[in-house]
């Protein structure tokens, strides 16, 4: 991507109806180390490549504990990625002490994405620049969500992000029909191996 | 300086003008409920009755709804409270729905709303007069419970407001067993409220049995249990009292 005179804050657009502050965020996202995501009908697995400054220095923790049912891993800013976490284990919690029942994951990734998409319409903020994997568990099943910066989200079967994803994606799409019975797989770890 | 009314903070326990803000005694009641779980549910009775202090002033006012797909409220105490729950609880519901997604809220979720809310009105000395019972059916789950103005919640396979908890809750604690048949939860339904009948002042004879399955919920027509006044202990009830 190059330079350009549109691309000064996120509330303009560009001829070609961009808003290239959101894109930018995304290139973010495919600079962090990878984050990957797969679920069977019973569980999901979260795998990740925890990268260390220096030799001297500890690994970044980049996969979160939400709540009981719910974990997510991330890549890109990490700070980010927490302070999004702190959002979400703040959500369900709330939710956990007003009706003694665990938040359905799936109305958990629409604030998220609610919550994302309002820095891509207010000039004095920025997008975050992380994605997010969220895996959780609720009454109809194992989900695999994908939060963007820009405000999306897709539900996945597999799924991967962060640096050399593509590998680890095209290792997932041929194999996912597979998943839906296996019980836990611990093998996704191969796939980090690029 | 006359003119200035004087400003005291809308929460303030002090004087008479906060007093106007918040509840202090009830004015419109309704009696007891009572509940119990069977095979395929949960069934609740009460009567119609709005009492105003002593007058058996309304006679039908329906004092159970359903809520959303899977529970059915009941409520004793202040009826114009309860319709302020019930317009709190279509709210919720409605936001529930409205998320399309598959998921509903049941009757354990509803039950801890109300829980929240009443303890919450309690602790600003404002409280909803009302002890309710919630019943509801998810998953196959019977799920049976109750909170009072004050924020005491709890779970049982049988419960009961007001005098109901006197009068009913003994019956229902000898009679009452797993797997009830549909007519025989009735039937012990309406023994309990028969025992109200003849000794709660506030009840009347016109009420209503709600039931609640998997399948959803029906609230009966109300009609009136038969009772009997022939005993001869009622015959001539002064015959033995001093002064008489």
């Amino acid at each position: 991507m190059f330079r350009n005179q549109y691309d000064t804050d996120v509330t303009t657009w560009s001829p070609a109806g961009r808003l290239f502050q959101v894109e930018y965020a995304m290139e973010a996202v495919k600079q962090g180390s990878a984050a990957i995501g797969l679920r069977s009908r019973t569980h999901i697995v979260l795998g990740c490549v925890n990268k260390a400054n220096s030799e001297l220095s500890s690994h970044q923790k980049k996969i979160f504990k939400v709540d009981d049912h719910i974990g997510v891993a991330i890549a890109g800013l990490t700070a980010d990625g927490r302070v999004l976490s702190r959002y979400m284990r703040n959500e369900c919690i709330n939710y956990s002490f007003t009706y003694e029942s665990p938040l359905p994951v799936g109305r958990l990734v629409v604030q998220l994405a609610d919550k994302a998409q309002v820095c891509t319409q207010r000039s004095w903020k920025r997008p975050y620049g992380v994605g997010l994997l969220v895996a959780g568990l609720d009454e109809s099943g194992a989900h695999l969500y994908y939060n963007c910066p820009s405000g999306n989200y897709f539900e996945y079967q597999a799924f991967s992000i962060g640096s050399r994803s593509q590998a680890a994606k095209t290792y997932l799409e041929r194999r996912f029909e597979n998943f839906t019975d296996a019980c836990g797989m611990i093998w996704s770890r191969m796939l980090l191996w690029q | 300086m006359q003119f200035m009314a004087s400003k005291q903070p809308e929460n303030s326990l002090l004087g008479p003008e906060s007093d106007s803000q918040r509840t202090l005694y009830p004015y419109v009641t309704g009696t007891s409920v009572v509940a119990l779980k069977y095979k395929d549910g949960i069934l609740m009775a009460a009567d119609m009755g709005g009492s105003y202090g002593s007058t058996l002033r309304y006679k039908s006012v329906e004092r159970m709804k359903p809520i959303g797909k899977h529970s059915l409220l009941g409520a004793s105490g202040e009826i114009s409270d309860f319709q302020e729950i019930l317009h709190y609880l279509d709210e919720l519901i409605l936001y529930d729905n409205m998320w399309d997604d598959g998921n509903s809220l049941g009757p354990k979720e509803v039950h801890n709303y109300l829980t929240r809310v009443m303890y919450n009105r309690r602790n600003k000395f404002n409280p909803l007069w009302n002890s309710l019972v919630l019943g509801g059916v998810k998953n196959g789950q019977k799920y049976l419970g109750t909170v009072s103005m004050i924020g005491v919640n709890f779970e049982d396979n049988h419960v009961a407001t007001g005098f109901g908890n006197h009068l009913a809750r003994p019956i229902l604690r000898q009679e009452w067993h797993e797997n009830l048949s549909f007519e025989d939860g009735v039937r012990l339904l309406e023994k309990c409220m028969r025992v109200l009948l003849y000794r709660d002042r506030s009840a009347i004879n016109k009420l209503q049995i709600a039931k609640i399955t998997e399948e959803g919920s029906t609230i009966s027509q109300p009609y009136s249990l038969k009772t009997y006044w022939e005993f001869s202990a009622f015959a001539n009830p002064a015959q033995g009292a001093v002064g008489s």
